[in-house]
């Protein structure tokens, strides 16, 4: 059973940093709050679905039309409502936390709540790996968040496109003294992370079905692997979700499933008053306390 | 030829600076009346409206509490994303006080808000020293800690609550407290914002360095503050509780932590009377919208954005500056 | 004539992660010196002061002032036992009218025997203090919204503030920077005049031909070390500082 909870605690690791990989564009590097990712993320797992099974296309055209559809709406989402209220967090966490609101509600309320709503696997198949039965569906998701994180990894810190994303997020204004249009850039940024959140929908949502309710907890699980690992930090968003994912999975399996949001939210709460900054966040030292 | 928009005082605003308000009864109307409507209107409601709708104002009445408790952080610094925290906890300290030691809701209420101000003070004070925004992420959790650890271990009443809590009198005293309260903190803590003492925790918000090099211990005002807000969030809650004659996980809930902010969105931040307004406009809106069913979270959502966006001034400040100046098209000098 | 130093600073060092910021500063200061504290930019003129006044932790090192060991404790507490200090950047509210910028020094513990505590009586104390660095009375000065004022103004705002605290040492960081000469030259003799008082002073500035005819002592940083410590003229001779400023001659 040990080597079943470890291997589970693994691939949900991996399945919050796949959720928060987006996140950590938007948000911690890029320094733009999008408090609507979780709703983005259901968004996208319904476009798939009302594609394939109201439109009749194939699966793989409905996804990848649904993500581009999803970086779609973060632009213009940021283009019409956060570029007006840039700069103001306080603003910028309202609005896009209201329209991610909107979003799921409407969602609910067109009854979109129900088993016949998911998407398909993959690959029907399974693998036995140290004794515990793995399905394909989950090396799928093991497989592509390793390759998102290198590809993240090597834009943002060998692209001059991720320099600027870095940029805004440090100094706005000396960034517009370069040249570099902020307003674009954090566009851009907030349309990849919306983008990078259909991909980690179109490939975790098949594991169960589309669940409103998931939206909340998408984005409260990507908010916490971030600012336990420190906004902005990759590495830290990594090791973040390792942390968070063996604890949720070993107090699941061997405390209680009462128990496993309360051992995250803990988590975030001594991470939040011992170090604010999180594991391996890059907050100077007088910024962090006052 | 070019022209721009000018805004003059009104007149009557400057015919009513200082003394000079006492010329004329015009002018002291001027001055007065924005005060005495709102006391009037909650006077007179309660008797004109219906048992439906004298809930609703009830409502709005705990609401506005919550707004103007989330607005006295906001104006000291800190913003709160768990109103919902000081509710809760005064939901509880009274439902408990009531339950295990039947105390009446004479006593329990204040005691409450006290005791409740001091527990959340407490569980707050670690934090006090970190970024806005960290504090924010905090306030956020703990209320969704608190319902599941309630949950888990079951402690007062678990998932089922405490109930068959003893009752306020009557309907009648329900309502006039709750709006007597809303009227007394409007007013009270208006003024405490005003003064002096006021101005240290505006300025710990503006520039905090500013107000420790003058000597001041900003953890200490800071606290303070904390300790207020959540007092008023407490008695709150445990206003509602009696009324109720139930406490639960729901008590926690995030409607608890959103609404008070949607209301100062709406109304204006940076005045209680803002908040009070915004939470007057937005309770009724979301009852009358309770025909939409799911839908009106939805509405709730787009509404919020508009605003924020559009009017971030708020509705109380725009009312505001309308009544005391007016705008009109000049040619641009040359 | 054995008296306590006022302020006594001993091989106080900070480092910032790799960055050495300050190096084993050490230095006595007697009551009613005026100490001028000079340098490159970056030589750690600021964060001795910071150190020095509690805003950032020393990594080693001690300061004692009046005899007592200040080292590590919080700002406001330094500023109760009787140091005041203005900031480079200057922030003042600046919504706020310049005499209401006044009112929180004023609300300060350490000025508590000073109006009542009544709203109003902190007012005139706030006018009178700023008639006082040269806010002019009948031109309401005062009464003008602090976003409208210019920087010689704030500067003396600033100033007014450290005042209003009643310390016995006065920090002051870069107060003539930004200023015009004729500025400059309208703010020295309130310094004089704090001296007379009885105050000390240590000011940090570039501009050191104002600050030599005022100061007594002055003292000499470079990249965190100090360098000099003497009398004005003497400094300015010192082969080392010679080069800190102008770099080397090859």
């Amino acid at each position: 059973m040990f080597a079943g909870t470890v291997l589970y605690a693994l691939i949900n690791s991996v399945i919050l940093l796949l959720m928060a990989i987006g996140f950590n564009l938007t948000f911690g590097i890029s320094g733009v709050s999008n408090f609507a990712y979780g709703a983005l993320y259901i968004m996208a797992a319904f476009a798939t679905w009302m594609l394939m099974n109201l439109v009749g296309l194939p699966y793989f055209l409905s996804a990848i039309l649904s993500i581009l559809f999803t970086a779609l709406v973060g632009a213009l989402m940021y283009r019409f409502i956060i570029m007006r209220v840039r700069g103001q967090v306080l603003s910028e966490v309202i609005a896009t936390f209201g329209i991610g609101l909107a979003i799921l509600e409407f969602f609910r309320y067109l009854g979109f709540v129900g088993i016949e709503y998911s998407l398909p696997v993959f690959l029907d198949h399974s693998f036995i790996i140290a004794g515990t039965y793995v399905d394909m569906q989950r090396i799928l998701i093991v497989v592509s968040s390793v390759v998102l994180i290198l590809l993240l990894w090597l834009f943002i810190h060998h692209t001059s496109i991720g320099l600027a994303f870095r940029g805004i997020a440090q100094d706005e204004r000396t960034a517009l003294t370069f040249g570099m249009d902020s307003d674009y850039i954090a566009m851009l940024s907030v349309s990849i992370g919306a983008g990078l959140a259909a991909i980690a929908a179109t490939v975790i949502v098949p594991l169960g079905t589309i669940s409103v309710g998931e939206g909340y907890e998408v984005l409260l699980n990507a908010l916490a692997v971030c600012i336990i690992g420190g906004l902005g930090s990759t590495g830290g968003v990594i090791v973040a979700s390792l942390f968070v994912g063996f604890a949720q999975r070993f107090t699941d399996t061997y405390i209680g499933s009462h128990w496993t949001m309360i051992v995250s939210l803990v988590a975030i709460l001594l991470v939040l008053v011992i170090k604010p900054s999180g594991l391996y966040g890059k907050q100077k030292e007088l910024e962090e306390r006052i | 030829m070019q022209k721009r928009k000018e805004r003059i005082d009104r007149g009557i605003k400057v015919r009513s600076e200082d003394i000079f308000a006492l010329c004329s009864w015009k002018e002291m109307l001027y001055l007065s009346g924005p005060r005495l409507l709102p006391l009037i209107a909650f006077a007179l409601l309660p008797l004109v409206l219906g048992t439906y709708w004298q809930r609703v104002l009830l409502s709005v009445a705990v609401f506005g509490l919550l707004a103007i408790s989330w607005d006295i952080l906001a104006q000291s610094g800190m913003v709160s994303l768990g109103q919902a925290l000081f509710f809760g906890t005064g939901a509880y300290c009274s439902g408990v006080l009531n339950h295990y030691w039947h105390l009446p809701p004479m006593v329990t209420i204040p005691a409450a808000a006290v005791v409740g101000g001091v527990i959340c003070t407490l569980l707050l004070l670690p934090v006090l020293r970190l970024r806005g925004i960290y504090f924010a992420m905090v306030t956020l959790i703990i209320p969704l800690m608190l319902v599941r650890i309630v949950e888990a271990t079951k402690v007062f009443g678990g998932t089922e609550g405490l109930s068959g809590l003893t009752p306020l009198p009557s309907h009648w005293i329900e309502l006039y407290v709750s709006l007597a309260a809303l009227l007394g903190a409007l007013f009270g803590f208006r003024r405490v914002m005003s003064s002096d003492y006021g101005l240290v925790l505006k300025g710990i918000n503006d520039n905090d360095r500013s107000v420790m090099n003058a000597g001041i211990n900003i953890y200490w005002f800071k606290a303070q503050a904390l300790f207020l807000s959540s007092a008023v969030g407490a008695f709150a809650g445990a206003l509602m509780t009696h009324v109720y004659m139930f406490v639960g996980m729901p008590v926690f809930a995030l409607d608890y932590s959103i609404l008070p902010i949607a209301a100062v969105v709406v109304g204006g931040h940076g005045s209680l009377a803002g908040a009070a307004l915004g939470a007057f406009i937005l309770v009724p809106l979301s009852e009358a919208l309770r025909a939409l069913g799911g839908l009106r979270i939805v509405f709730y959502g787009v509404f919020l954005v508009v605003f924020i966006v559009a009017l971030p001034e708020g509705i109380f400040h725009f009312v505001t500056r309308k009544y005391h100046q007016f705008e009109r098209w000049v040619e641009v000098e040359k | 004539m054995s008296l306590t130093p006022l302020l006594r600073v001993v091989e106080l060092s900070k480092a910032f992660g790799g960055v050495q910021a300050v190096s084993r500063i050490s230095f006595d200061l007697p009551k009613g010196q005026l100490l001028g504290v000079i340098g490159p930019n970056g030589s750690g003129k600021t964060t001795t002061v910071n150190l020095i006044t509690g805003f950032v932790k020393a990594t080693s090192g001690k300061v004692f002032f009046k005899g007592r060991d200040i080292t590590g404790l919080a700002p406001h507490k330094i500023v109760r036992l009787g140091i005041a200090r203005t900031f480079q950047m200057v922030k003042p509210f600046y919504q706020l009218p310049a005499f209401k910028n006044m009112i929180v020094p004023l609300y300060s513990p350490r000025v508590k025997g000073l109006a009542g505590g009544k709203y109003g009586d902190r007012d005139a104390v706030a006018l009178d203090l700023l008639e006082e660095v040269g806010f002019e009375r009948d031109a309401q000065v005062a009464y003008k919204v602090a976003s409208v004022l210019p920087q010689g103004y704030l500067k003396r705002l600033e100033l007014a503030k450290a005042i209003a605290l009643q310390p016995d040492l006065m920090i002051l960081d870069e107060l003539f920077s930004g200023l015009s000469l004729a500025e400059v030259a309208s703010i020295v003799p309130i310094i004089e005049k704090l001296l007379l008082e009885g105050k000390t002073i240590i000011m940090i500035e570039h501009r050191l031909k104002e600050l030599f005819r005022i100061a007594h002592r002055v003292v000499v940083l470079n990249y965190g070390r100090m360098i000099a410590d003497g009398p004005a003229k003497e400094v300015m001779e010192n082969e080392e500082v010679k080069k800190a400023y102008l770099g080397s001659e090859e």
